[in-house]
């Protein structure tokens, strides 16, 4: 790009945000008003949990986050839809094998002790589905072509689990007669355990998905062994 | 207060240099990082603007917000990604059938041979 053109561009991104600087200081100084936050606190013994975050995420606004699925499983079926992936990595050395068997066990635990912890402590399912996306990720980078994922048919049924429980638990409320995901009293917590829990393990089988970026081959090709010298001779 | 504005203004920032690195940046793969940068500042911001009162605890709806955010912008992400990859794979390798080209080519060069003889004609 020219140079005067990118010099202009950046003095005119300069001053926007000298103005947003600006704008976001007076609204500090501001009196904070009415929050939402004072509504969320009061309610929430009856939303079943005790994290406000996780009450905002699937109590409150549980739409939001059932959309929020939804945009995860659109953006897998996009990258699906674009071919197959590229061959996996090959495979890891001695070292980081024994790390990975190490690593990966132990993220998945983890990603349990998060779910759990959500309902009253920082924790859910989208930390949770993360930990399980980034185990799977670390597989792939050690050459498991298929990032430790399963077969393809069950690919497909892990990634809709997320949103398919999440509305039929919706669904299944508003034909007993409470409302779209309007939580009866005393069940929320189990509800929104459930739909958690299928939650969880939706997002992470997506992201690691989403990370091998390609539709999901039939049969995996077994990894390419790895042949030294050293491994040869072992093998005589 | 003080804190609160120190990292508000790191996501104002972060948002700026986002947006000019978008802008001025040709290659896909740094627009995209800078939206990422950008979406960073935004969520910053965010964060900032849940903790008003010192007493008060911080206000969960933006940090239920922000969640939500990360996912849609590392989903979005990832699909940029698998376009932008593809996008190359189609620039690398074109296609057997158009790349010989004699159609393109003789159209071309007609247009090549012509233009220096116009050009002549339009400057006696």
């Amino acid at each position: 790009m020219n140079r005067d053109l990118s010099l202009l561009i950046g003095i005119l991104v300069a001053l926007l945000a000298v103005v947003l600087l600006w704008v976001f200081h007076s609204t500090l100084a501001l009196d904070p008003g009415q929050r939402l936050a004072s509504l969320a606190m009061e309610r929430l013994p009856e939303t079943g949990v005790s994290n406000p975050v996780t009450a905002v995420l699937l109590n409150y606004r549980a739409y939001d986050t059932l959309l929020e699925l939804g945009v995860l499983l659109a953006a897998l079926l996009g990258i699906w839809s674009l071919g197959p992936p590229r061959p996996g990595f090959q495979r890891a050395g001695p070292a980081l094998a024994a790390m990975v068997d190490w690593v990966v066990p132990l993220a998945i635990l983890t990603g349990g002790y998060l779910l759990w912890v959500g309902g009253h402590a920082p924790g859910g399912a989208f930390q949770a589905g993360a930990l399980l996306g980034a185990a799977g990720v670390i597989m792939r980078l050690a050459g498991h072509a298929n990032a430790g994922l399963p077969s393809e048919t069950w690919q497909r049924w892990l990634v809709v689990l997320g949103a398919g429980v999440f509305t039929l638990t919706g669904l299944l409320l508003a034909f007993t007669g409470y409302g779209f995901l309007t939580y009866p009293p005393g069940q929320a917590k189990w509800l929104i355990l459930l739909i958690e829990t299928a939650a969880t393990l939706a997002i992470g089988v997506t992201l690691a998905a989403a990370y091998v970026g390609g539709r999901p081959q039939p049969t995996a090709p077994p990894p390419p062994p790895l042949v030294t010298s050293a491994s040869a001779e072992a093998d005589r | 207060m003080i804190a609160q504005f120190l990292y508000g203004g790191a996501g104002i920032l972060l948002f700026a240099l986002g947006l000019w690195s978008l802008l001025v940046h040709a290659p896909l793969l740094r627009k995209l990082i800078a939206l990422n940068i950008m979406g960073a500042g935004v969520f910053h911001v965010f964060i900032a603007i849940a903790h008003r009162g010192d007493a008060l605890p911080p206000d969960p709806v933006p940090h239920a917000l922000v969640l939500t955010g990360i996912v849609v912008a590392v989903s979005a992400t990832a699909l940029a990604l698998a376009l932008n990859s593809r996008l190359e794979q189609g620039e690398n390798e074109p296609e057997p059938a158009s790349s010989p080209s004699p159609g393109p080519r003789i159209h071309m060069q007609p247009a090549l041979s012509t233009e220096p003889s116009s050009k002549g004609a339009t400057h006696p």
